[in-house]
């Protein structure tokens, strides 16, 4: 019938029309979708707001860089890795592994010792570990967990009789004044520096603060401004601690050949002082601006904060700076007497705690002298649309390997991760076996204490005693967990565990046998013994 | 969407037919809707095509490469590379004959335009097996005679792929 035909045709008619139209939905949407991505490819850029020297607050310079403060923000909840990570309160390491109770009796390491957590959690865990709540810390502790430099820069001012208000200290970074400031505040203690944090103006302080985020006052973990310089956004150095100590490296005669510009300046007629703001070149200071921090360094109330730097960055040239380093006399003119870390608690020796030398470690491992920087691997660029951005989410590469790792090695992210597995293990049971080394060292050592050992007797076997745990103690607080220098870090393990026999037979030439020594737990393969924060 | 059919509601089938010139007439309306759809369609088609610069992929030249900022760094590296003197992107990314060109062209262009559409792609990007294999028949027809000796005796037998040691004479960037 024409009618039904005519309804077929009709009925045709109106399902094509309906295609054509989801076609043209289709094609609309393809166009909008280029046309967004061609936008992408712009890189607008607006200032909002103006921040100075004294916004330690990261929030508003987050208002002109959101991508970047997004980033930060996520290092409140990093992943948990075999070796490091995030917990709301990380386990403790001492119940992992019981020889870090013995080779750090005597220290408040000895009390608590967890895995770090991110950057944002840097002051609050600081505030709340026991090893700050119940023993007398220094002050220098806040060199590097809070964003301080305003605060030396004030107190540093007032010292110098410069007129100090909000205006004239967000002006400059006033380097005379900043380490006037850092030296007056180094020896005085904790609960005080905190004190003086909150006394500091921030640029973008309300006055109250009913941010859940906000630490007491304007105390801030490290922030924007501890890397950047607020006017130009460039990439710097602000802590004296390091300001100091990579100069004594510049005038050494360490060769240093992943950091050029150190070359460079020696060729020059190493004139005046290195100063890394100056001299260094963009890449350096892409691991300089982690060296501030994630170094060996003397962090007490003894003397100023130290990085012992004056030989080189090897395990053995900070071993010697020490070994030749007197504690300055006290007001009364008392000799300070020989350098020390703490008294090591169950055979009275002297000896000196690593803390986490990365930096250094780092310096002797094969991706710096192929001139990779911290920044590479561990804030590795990201787009975003089409702008790239060093991210500013600092966490383990492993979390990463594709945007970390693959730039260079252009193999399986599996194979890479194998590979790190494999040098991460090598170095624990490695680790375990100097642990053993060491805890049966105390025992010994012990023995010939009370069969009456006299201190003359006894004073070979402690420098071997206090050599053998630096190097146990400088590779187990290493953060890399033998990575940043595999080879490095064998090394000095296998120092460790000869020092360590060799203090076991001068006790053993004594005529001394230890007592039976008491059960040690087995090196188990599945725990970690990795090292965390100060 | 589309408009509501201009015609009017179809009285039911019992009732009378409706005269033929109201049928056609509809038919007709139908038919211009239809036309109007297919008309925007394609002007909206061609228009996507022009502003997608959808011509530029027909060619051999490099700049449409970098249409998407996803090439840019490869692009950029190139240009420093020892090539960039005698190869361009398709020299090295496309086989040498006309069928094989024009397959791993297609191929490709789908699966590019999927990606950079829809995101969530490797950054760096990672070259796809298939491909991979390409670009060692390219490096062969140009550099076959000076490496014949290296060459496997029977076709398709495994050998290391020269991109394997020499990883940045095309671009550095990834």
């Amino acid at each position: 019938m024409t009618t039904s035909s005519n309804k077929r045709s009709f009925g045709w008619l109106a399902l094509l029309t309906g295609l054509v139209a989801a076609t043209t939905i289709g094609i609309v949407a393809l166009l909008i979708n280029i046309f967004e991505r061609k936008q992408e490819a712009r890189t607008p850029f607006a200032k909002v707001v103006v921040v100075n020297e004294i916004s330690t607050d990261p929030k508003p310079w987050g208002l002109n860089f959101p991508q970047q403060y997004e980033d930060y923000l996520k290092t409140v909840d990093d992943d948990y890795t075999d070796f490091g990570g995030n917990h709301a309160l990380p386990p403790s390491k001492l119940e992992e592994h019981p020889w870090l109770k013995r080779l750090f009796a005597g220290y408040a390491f000895s009390i608590d010792y967890r895995e770090a957590r991110g950057h944002a959690h840097m002051l609050a865990d600081q505030e709340v570990t026991k090893r700050v709540t119940d023993v007398q810390q220094a002050g220098a502790c806040l060199h590097c967990h809070a964003s301080i430099i305003p605060t030396y820069r004030r107190i540093g001012m007032e010292q110098l009789g410069q007129d100090v208000t909000a205006k004239t200290l967000g002006e400059s970074y006033n380097h005379d004044a900043v380490m006037a400031g850092f030296k007056a505040v180094s020896q005085r203690t904790y609960e005080e520096v905190h004190a003086e944090l909150e006394k500091t103006p921030d640029h973008f302080q309300s006055g109250e603060s009913d941010d859940p985020h906000a630490h007491m006052g304007s105390a801030h973990p490290v922030s924007c401004i501890d890397c950047h310089d607020p006017d130009t956004m460039a990439i710097r150095v602000t802590r004296p601690g390091f300001i100091l100590g990579i100069n004594k490296l510049a005038h050494s005669d360490d060769p240093v050949p992943h950091l050029p510009s150190i070359k460079k300046w020696r060729d020059e007629g190493a004139k005046g002082m290195y100063d890394p703001n100056l001299h260094a070149t963009r890449q350096e200071l892409r691991s300089f601006v982690c060296g501030q921090c994630h170094v060996e360094y003397y962090c007490a109330n003894k003397m100023t904060l130290t990085f012992p730097w004056s030989n080189g960055l090897k395990v053995e040239d900070l071993e010697a700076e020490w070994d030749n380093t007197e504690f300055p006399a006290d007001e009364e003119g008392t000799a300070g007497g020989k350098f020390y870390d703490y008294v090591h608690k169950e055979t009275g020796t002297k000896v000196y705690k690593a803390q986490h030398p990365e930096f250094e470690l780092w310096s002797q491992g094969i991706h710096a002298s192929a001139g990779v920087s911290c920044a590479d691997c561990h804030m590795p660029y990201e787009k975003t649309g089409a702008t790239k951005t060093s991210s500013h989410w600092v966490r383990s590469p492993m979390l990463n390997i594709n945007k970390a790792c693959q730039t260079c090695h252009n193999v399986p992210e599996q194979e890479l991760k194998e590979r790190v597995d494999v040098i991460q293990n090598r170095t624990r049971s490695l680790i375990d076996r100097s642990a053993a080394g060491v805890t049966e060292m105390f025992d010994a050592i012990m023995a010939v204490q009370k069969n009456g050992a006299t201190e003359d007797e006894l004073q070979p076997i402690r420098d071997l005693q206090r050599k053998a745990m630096w190097r146990l103690d400088y590779i187990a607080s290493e953060n890399s967990k033998g990575f940043h220098a595999s080879q490095e870090s064998a090394r000095i393990l296998a120092e460790s565990i000869d020092y360590s026999r060799q203090a076991i037979a001068k006790c053993y030439q004594l005529g001394t046998k230890p007592d039976s020594a008491p059960a040690k737990p087995k090196a188990d393969a599945s725990t970690d013994s990795d090292a965390a924060d100060e | 969407m589309p408009a509501h059919d201009a015609g009017t509601e179809l009285p039911s089938s019992d009732s009378q037919p409706a005269p033929t010139e109201k049928r056609s007439s509809r038919f007709g309306n139908g038919a211009i809707v239809f036309a109007v759809f297919l008309g925007i369609l394609s002007g909206l088609g061609t228009f996507t095509f022009g502003y997608g610069k959808g011509a530029s992929y027909l060619s051999n030249n490099p700049q449409s490469c970098v249409n998407c900022h996803a090439m840019q760094d490869h692009m950029d590296s190139w240009q420093q590379s020892s090539h960039h003197h005698v190869a361009v992107c398709n020299d090295c990314h496309l086989p040498h004959d006309f069928v094989g060109k024009w397959v791993t062209k297609a191929d490709n262009g789908f699966f590019h335009s999927l990606a950079f559409t829809f995101g969530g792609y490797k950054d760096p990007i990672q070259i796809k097996p298939r491909n991979r294999r390409v670009t060692q028949g390219t490096c062969i027809s140009c550099h076959g005679d000076l490496v014949h000796p290296l060459l496997p005796a029977v076709n398709g037998q495994d050998m290391l792929k020269c991109v394997h040691c020499h990883t940045d004479v095309g671009h550095a960037g990834r």
